[in-house]
């Protein structure tokens, strides 16, 4: 329960509610064990969007400057949303892999920590 | 005929005379129409005659005192400016130190000003109103001290010109302004307890270190005489701000679940805010004076232990986050220097990669984690820029929804992974850098679904430069953000090659040599 104490009524909108953005949705990324990049990103995408422009565009544009980007086994990655891991189809759109406004994509690598497997 | 000589009054009578007699109750409406701050917080107080004035200074005396000191201030600083001081620096890139403090500093005091001006006014008693109206003004003239010292920089470098525009734009300057907007959207006695008892006291050491003894260390007089002159400004903030505690904690024992909530919630983002203060005492001063983690140890766990150990007797227990900065002390300052590194672009200060005899000292400095995560990390984009590919990411980053932070700190017992947290409030999504943000957040989740995130507010549009077509065929919300930010070019990237770098050496040859 709210702790808000006010002496008026006090009701302001989200600044980032979904309506704020045109017909896009907000969606965070994170390379987990490698966080030399802006750190997580924020993209704000159609939820039309196939999920394999997500790793093709976006991801590779930003960590192919990781030498570990070119070492990743793809068949090993695990994904996450949130807390909860998931199978995420490329081919389907953010909306049909269930991803939804201001949803974080965390992508582990097993086996590849970073540079000298520092984490960054 | 005698003449009857009326005796001299003493300070104390001559102090009560100028500051609780000047006080009334008024008449024309009820004292809790005209005062209805101090009551909705929930603070109970029974009688405000009770408020020990810690600093007995009558307005006469004050502005005699201030005055003096800024004519001293002053004396200096055009000495300073007249001799070409800047060239006297340790080295050049000293001056981005100041152009980080001019951005995140002078509009934080300036807030202050307005915050205790607010506080003033709202206080019932006379003895917190005057203290808290001297304060503001006081808070007024560190401003515009800070600002003067600095503007003979902005003659000969780069970047130091749009701080005020940026102030409330610019995606590093956020983490600061929302400290202080929630500070003054807060009620009085919050207000107090965030910036009089949690910033002016408990951190207020480690903003000094860096900053004046940074400065002395580092040739740079006109910073440096801006602190002293504001020094003895503080002792009085700060025994107004632990005055403050004593006295709701001794009026009514139910005020103290509420102080205790905002002791620890403020402690909280004064910590998030002081992780870029202590980047600049770990990388950014070429001369240091001290880790950031040695300042904690003795600023923060010391005398902060000796703190809450005098006020256990009020059932105060030490804020709760205590323990996780313990741990942070260690990383935090490598993390954010990392975070400013990796972006050359979006910011008017240059950032460079240690020295090999500075990555030692760190090394030396923090033996458990400095050689384990951060050197290699380091030592790679060295690598790099030497290769001609210095690391530039473009990506906008993901913040915290209530400190602003860029996520960046580590899971609490893991140093290799990010710290996440999130909550759902009224079907939307948020995320926080740690559990106090979270907790913070939950409290009052009306108040922090406002929060301004600039790359947010950019994806949606936001932040366009005058003159933006929004309804051009190629129009992309956020593409911009140069020209929003008003950035110089000149300003921004490493500091290999900047102009700056070269001017220095240029001007610092002339004045040595024929």
């Amino acid at each position: 329960m709210t702790l808000l104490k006010t002496l008026a009524p006090y009701d302001f909108p989200s600044s980032d509610a979904v309506e704020n953005y045109a017909g896009r949705q907000l969606l965070y990324i994170n390379w987990e064990r490698h966080r030399m990049f802006s750190r997580p990103f924020v993209l704000a995408l159609p939820p039309e969007t196939p999920f394999g422009e997500i790793i093709d565009a976006y991801m590779s544009d930003c960590f192919s400057y990781h030498p570990d980007w070119a070492q990743i086994d793809w068949s090993k990655v695990e994904w996450r949303n949130g807390n909860r891991p998931f199978s995420p189809d490329r081919n389907k759109s953010l909306a049909d892999n269930g991803i939804g406004h201001k949803d974080l994509i965390r992508l582990a690598t097993p086996g590849l920590d970073g540079i000298a497997g520092s984490g960054y | 005929m005698d003449m009857k000589v009326s005796k001299k009054l003493g300070l104390k009578e001559r102090y009560t005379m100028m500051t609780r007699d000047l006080a009334w109750d008024t008449t024309f409406q009820p004292m809790d129409k005209v005062f209805p701050q101090v009551g909705y917080e929930g603070i109970k107080i029974h009688d405000w005659d009770k408020w020990e004035d810690p600093f007995r200074l009558t307005m006469d005396a004050y502005w005699k005192y201030q005055a003096e000191k800024e004519r001293k201030l002053y004396a200096i600083l055009d000495a300073f400016n007249q001799n070409n001081g800047h060239l006297s620096v340790t080295d050049a890139r000293y001056i981005n130190v100041l152009k980080l403090f001019l951005g995140s500093t002078p509009p934080l005091e300036l807030m202050a000003a307005r915050g205790f001006s607010m506080v003033a006014r709202q206080m019932v008693g006379a003895g917190p109103r005057v203290a808290c109206m001297m304060q503001s003004v006081d808070e007024y003239r560190h401003f515009q001290t800070q600002i003067h010292s600095i503007s003979n920089y902005n003659r000969f470098y780069n970047g130091l010109d749009e701080f005020a525009h940026q102030q409330s734009r610019m995606w590093y300057l956020s983490d600061g302004k929302s400290f202080f907007d929630d500070a003054i959207t807060a009620g009085p006695f919050e207000f107090m307890v965030a910036i009089g008892f949690a910033f002016e006291y408990v951190l207020t050491n480690i903003l000094f270190v860096p900053f004046i003894s940074g400065a002395a260390y580092n040739g740079d007089m006109a910073a440096m005489t801006v602190g002293f002159s504001a020094q003895s400004d503080e002792a009085r903030h700060m025994t107004l701000g632990l005055e403050c505690i004593k006295f709701m904690l001794e009026q009514d024992p139910d005020n103290l679940p509420i102080v205790q909530r905002w002791i620890d919630k403020w402690t909280w983002r004064g910590t998030r805010k002081l992780a870029s203060v202590g980047m600049m005492m770990d990388y950014m001063l070429p001369k240091r004076i001290m880790s950031f983690k040695e300042a904690w140890e003795i600023y923060f766990e010391q005398n902060g232990t000796a703190l809450f150990t005098d006020l256990a007797r009020y059932g105060v227990k030490v804020p709760k986050c205590f323990g996780q900065t313990i741990e942070e002390k260690e990383h935090i300052t490598h993390q954010s220097w990392i975070g400013f590194y990796m972006k050359p672009d979006a910011c008017p200060f240059h950032t460079w990669i240690p020295a090999p005899d500075e990555l030692d000292w760190l090394s030396e400095k923090y033996p458990n984690t400095f050689d384990k995560y951060y050197r290699p990390v380091l030592e790679h984009f060295d690598r790099q820029e030497k290769a001609g590919k210095r690391f530039n990411n473009k990506t906008q980053p993901m913040n915290c929804q209530v400190c602003v932070s860029t996520i960046k700190f580590n899971e609490p017992g893991d140093p290799m992974e990010m710290c996440f947290r999130e909550t759902v409030y009224k079907g939307e999504k948020f995320h926080f850098c740690s559990d106090h943000c979270k907790e913070i957040f939950e409290n009052e989740p009306e108040k922090y679904v406002q929060t301004f995130i600039s790359s947010h507010a950019a994806l949606q549009g936001k932040c366009e430069p005058e003159g933006t077509d929004v309804n051009a065929h190629d129009y992309r919300p956020g593409a911009r953000m140069h020209a929003y930010w008003r950035m110089d070019k000149r300003a921004t990237g490493d500091f290999n090659g900047s102009e700056d770098q070269k001017n220095f050496a240029k001007w610092r040859a002339q004045a040595t040599k024929n």
